[in-house]
C-alpha cells in the first residue's frame, strides 16, 4: 500500500512536470511547484527504507521541506508576482507546444539514463527517472524563458530534482546538512526575489533577454 | 574554540557596522576585523593540524595556507575599502529603493552599512569554507558565500550591475546545485562525507558512482572556480563590482572553490580515480585558458581584461594539478602569487576608476603622467601577472610548462606556451597603451589617499619576494602538500 502511495506520487511529479513546462501563466507555474515542493517533503515518509536518522528526524525534516518548498515558497512567489504585476510569461525562447514536446522527450531520455547508471537495490524502477526527469525540466525552464521568475521557478525545480536523486539514491543524511541546504535554498530565492523587484523597477519590464549590455563585442 | 572565534568574530563585526550609527566608526571596523582574523589566523596555524566537532571542522596544512592568503587579502582590501569610503562616500542613484524594507531606512548611510555588514559575512562565511571538512558543510557553506557577496557586486546599483549581479547569482547557484547532487551521490556511495576521512580510506568506493560524482563536483564548484565553460558570470561581476570587491573575489573566492576541487582530488586519488579526475583536471585548465587567451585579446574593458586574466590563472591551477609531479608543487605555489598579485591589480585599477573615470582602456593614457606611483605599480603589476621573472609567478608556470614536457603532454606544452604568448601580447598592449602617451584632462578627477596606495604596495611585494626567495619552511609545506595530491 505504501509503495502504491509513493509510485502515485511520483508520476504526479513526473504529471506536474509536464504540466510546468507547458504553462504560460505564471501563478499556475507557481502553483505547481508548491504541489511539487509538498511532495517532495512527503517522498521519504513513503519510502521504507532506512535512512539512518530516528523517526523525529525524518518527520521533521518532512515538515521543514513542506513547510519551505511547498508553503513558503511559493507564497513569497507569489507575493512578488502580485507586486512586480506580470501574469503572463512573454513569448519564451521555445514555444509553449514545443516545450512539451521537448519535456517529452527528455523524460524518455530521463529514463534511458537511469538505466545506464549503476543499479541500486530495493529502490522503485520510477524513481530515478523522476529525479532525473524533474532536473532537466527546471534546466529547460531556466534557458528557455524569458521572464526573471520563471527562471526562479525553474531553479527551484532543480533543486527538488536533486532532492529526490537523493531520495532515490537512499543517501544517509544528517539531519543538520538538510536543514542548512534548505535555510541556504530560502535565503537564496528570498535574494532572487528581491532581485526581481530591482529589475523590474530599473527595466520597468522583468524580461531577462533585455539584460545583456555587459558583452565582449568586437570594439 | 577558535574555529568558533575565526567563523562568528566577523558576524559579529557585521552586526556591529549594521547597526552603528556613526560612519567613520563604521569604516574604521573593517580594518579592524582584518586584523584581529589575521591575528586568529596566525594562532590557529601555529596549532594545526586542528579537528573540531567530530570531524566537520578541519585545520589541515592545504587548509591553513588558503586561510592565511584570505586573511592577508582581506587585511588589504578592508584598508583600501576603509580609505576609499572616506573619501567617496555613497550617493544612491535617483531610482534606487529597497523595496522589502520600510521607508525610513532609507538613504546613503544604510546603503553603505548593508555593504559593510555583507563584506565581513563574506569573510565569515569564506572562513567557513575553508575550514569545513564535512562536504555537506562545505556546500552549505560555499551557498553562502554566493548569497553574502551578491550585494556587494550591486553596490553601485543601476542597471548594468543588476544584470552583473542576476547573472552572478543565477550561474553560480545553478552551479552549486549541481555540486548538491555530487555530494549525494558521494554519500550514498560512500557512506561518509568527512573529505580526510575519506581521503585516507582503504575500503573501496564504487569507482561509477564516484566518477559521476567527480564530475558534478567539478562542474559544480568550477563555476564558482571560474573555469570555462562556466565562467560567463565572472567578467561581468568583476567588471560591475567595486574594485576591493572584485580584488577578494579573484582573490579569494575562486581559491575557495579551488580548495574544494583539491580536497575531492584527494578523495578520487585514494580511490584510485586519480587517471580520470587528472585528465578532467587538463581538459578544464587547458579549456579555461583556451577562452581567455581569446577574449583579453582585443579587451577595451580593463577591469573585464583583469577577470579573464583570472580565468587563464584558475585555468592554469587546474591543469597542473592535473598534470602532476613538479607541476603540483607549481600550482600550490601559484595560488598565492596569483591572489596577491590579482589583488594588487584590481585595487589599482580602483585606482584609476577613481582618476579616469571610465574602464575603457582606450581612454585611459598617459597614467605614469597623471600619477607617477600608480603608473609604476601598474606595470610592474603587468610584469608580475604575465609571468615574468623575478615575479612568481614565473616560477609557477615554468614549473607547470616544465612537468608537461617532462610527461610527454607534448600538444598541452604547446597549447600553453602559444596561449600564455597571446595573453601576455593582449595585456602589453593594453598596459602600456595606458601607462605612456599624454594625460587627458581630467576634469572629473576624483580625489584618492595616499592610503589608497599603500595596500596595493603591500600586496605587490609578496609575490616580488616569494619569487626572489622563499624560506625553507615554505618550500617543505609546499612540498608536503604537493606529495598529499599526488606531486
Amino acid at each position: 500500500m505504501q509503495s502504491d502511495l509513493y509510485t502515485l506520487s511520483l508520476v504526479l511529479l513526473i504529471l506536474i512536470n509536464l504540466l510546468t513546462s507547458g504553462a504560460s501563466r505564471l501563478r499556475y507555474c507557481i502553483n505547481c511547484v508548491a504541489v511539487q515542493g509538498i511532495l517532495v517533503g512527503a517522498l521519504p515518509l513513503l519510502q521504507n527504507s532506512p535512512t539512518g536518522m530516528p523517526e523525529y528526524g525524518e518527520w521533521s525534516l518532512a515538515a521543514a521541506v513542506i513547510l519551505i518548498k511547498g508553503i513558503l515558497l511559493p507564497l513569497l512567489l507569489l507575493h512578488v508576482l502580485r507586486r512586480v504585476e506580470i501574469n503572463r510569461e512573454v513569448e519564451p525562447f521555445i514555444s509553449y507546444n514545443l516545450s512539451l514536446a521537448i519535456s517529452a522527450i527528455l523524460l524518455a531520455a530521463a529514463v534511458l539514463l537511469a538505466r545506464h547508471l549503476p543499479p541500486i537495490t530495493g529502490v522503485n524502477p520510477l524513481a530515478l527517472p523522476t529525479a532525473i526527469f524533474t532536473l532537466f525540466t527546471g534546466l529547460l525552464m531556466l534557458i528557455s524563458r524569458r521572464k526573471a521568475l520563471t527562471q526562479v521557478i525553474g531553479f527551484l525545480m532543480l533543486e527538488n530534482g536533486v532532492f529526490l536523486f537523493g531520495g532515490a539514491l537512499h543517501a544517509p543524511y544528517d539531519l543538520i546538512v538538510e536543514l542548512g541546504v534548505l535555510l541556504d535554498i530560502f535565503v537564496l530565492i528570498f535574494i532572487m526575489s528581491i532581485a526581481v523587484f530591482h529589475i523590474r523597477s530599473e527595466f520597468n519590464h522583468s524580461d531577462t533577454d533585455q539584460l545583456n549590455t555587459l558583452a565582449d563585442r568586437d570594439n | 574554540m577558535i574555529f568558533a572565534l575565526l567563523i562568528l568574530l566577523p558576524v559579529a563585526a557585521a552586526a556591529i557596522v549594521y547597526l552603528l550609527p556613526s560612519p567613520r566608526w563604521r569604516r574604521r571596523m573593517l580594518p579592524l576585523t582584518g586584523l584581529l582574523h589575521l591575528g586568529l589566523t596566525i594562532t590557529a596555524i601555529r596549532q594545526t593540524p586542528l579537528r573540531s566537532a567530530g570531524g566537520w571542522l578541519l585545520l589541515d596544512p592545504l587548509g591553513a595556507y588558503f586561510l592565511t592568503i584570505m586573511s592577508i587579502l582581506f587585511l588589504a582590501i578592508s584598508w583600501y575599502a576603509w580609505s576609499y569610503f572616506r573619501r567617496q562616500p555613497y550617493h544612491a542613484p535617483n531610482d534606487a529603493h529597497d523595496p522589502f524594507h520600510h521607508p525610513q531606512e532609507h538613504g546613503a548611510r544604510s546603503h553603505e552599512a548593508q555593504f559593510g555588514a555583507a563584506l565581513l559575512l563574506f569573510l565569515s562565511t569564506m572562513t567557513l569554507v575553508i575550514m569545513s571538512n564535512h562536504l555537506g558543510l562545505f556546500w552549505i557553506a560555499m551557498e553562502a558565500t554566493t548569497l553574502a557577496s551578491t550585494p556587494l557586486i550591486y553596490y553601485y546599483q543601476g542597471k548594468t550591475a543588476l544584470e552583473a549581479m542576476w547573472k552572478y547569482l543565477l550561474i553560480c547557484s545553478v552551479g552549486i546545485a549541481l555540486a548538491l547532487l555530487g555530494n549525494l551521490i558521494l554519500q550514498s556511495a560512500a557512506g561518509s562525507l568527512l573529505a580526510d576521512e575519506l581521503a585516507t580510506r582503504h575500503t573501496a568506493i564504487n569507482a561509477q558512482w564516484l566518477k559521476l560524482a567527480v564530475v558534478f563536483f567539478l562542474v559544480g564548484y568550477g563555476t564558482k572556480m571560474g573555469l570555462a565553460p562556466m565562467h560567463s558570470w565572472l567578467p561581468d561581476a568583476h567588471s560591475e563590482a567595486p574594485a576591493f570587491v572584485s580584488a577578494l573575489l579573484s582573490g579569494a573566492l575562486l581559491n575557495c572553490a579551488c580548495l574544494g576541487l583539491l580536497r575531492i582530488y584527494r578523495i578520487g586519488l585514494t580511490a584510485g580515480i586519480g587517471d580520470y579526475c587528472s585528465e578532467l583536471f587538463r581538459c578544464f585548465g587547458v579549456l579555461s585558458l583556451l577562452f581567455a587567451a581569446f577574449f583579453i585579446l582585443g579587451q577595451n574593458d580593463f577591469k573585464r581584461m583583469l577577470a579573464y586574466s583570472s580565468i587563464e590563472h584558475m585555468g592554469l591551477i587546474l591543469l597542473g594539478i592535473g598534470l602532476g609531479g613538479e607541476a603540483v608543487y607549481g600550482s600550490l605555489f601559484h595560488v598565492c602569487n596569483h591572489s596577491f598579485t590579482k589583488g594588487m591589480l584590481f585595487l589599482l585599477a580602483g585606482n584609476l576608476l577613481l582618476i579616469y573615470g571610465t574602464r575603457s582602456i582606450h581612454q585611459v593614457t598617459g597614467l605614469l603622467q597623471t600619477s607617477a606611483a600608480n603608473g609604476i605599480l601598474w606595470l610592474l603589476g603587468f610584469l608580475a601577472i604575465v609571468g615574468m621573472p623575478p615575479f612568481g609567478l614565473f616560477y609557477s608556470e615554468l614549473l607547470i610548462l616544465k612537468s608537461a614536457l617532462a610527461q610527454h603532454h607534448y600538444v598541452i606544452a604547446v597549447l600553453m606556451a602559444v596561449l600564455l604568448g597571446m595573453i601576455f601580447a593582449g595585456m602589453a598592449g593594453a598596459f602600456l597603451k595606458m601607462t605612456q602617451g599624454n594625460a587627458p584632462e581630467l576634469p572629473h578627477r576624483k580625489r584618492y589617499a595616499t592610503w589608497n596606495l599603500l595596500p596595493p604596495a603591500a600586496l605587490g611585494v609578496l609575490p616580488l619576494a616569494a619569487g626572489l626567495y622563499l624560506p625553507p619552511s615554505l618550500t617543505t609545506l609546499f612540498k608536503q602538500l604537493a606529495a598529499q595530491l599526488g606531486g
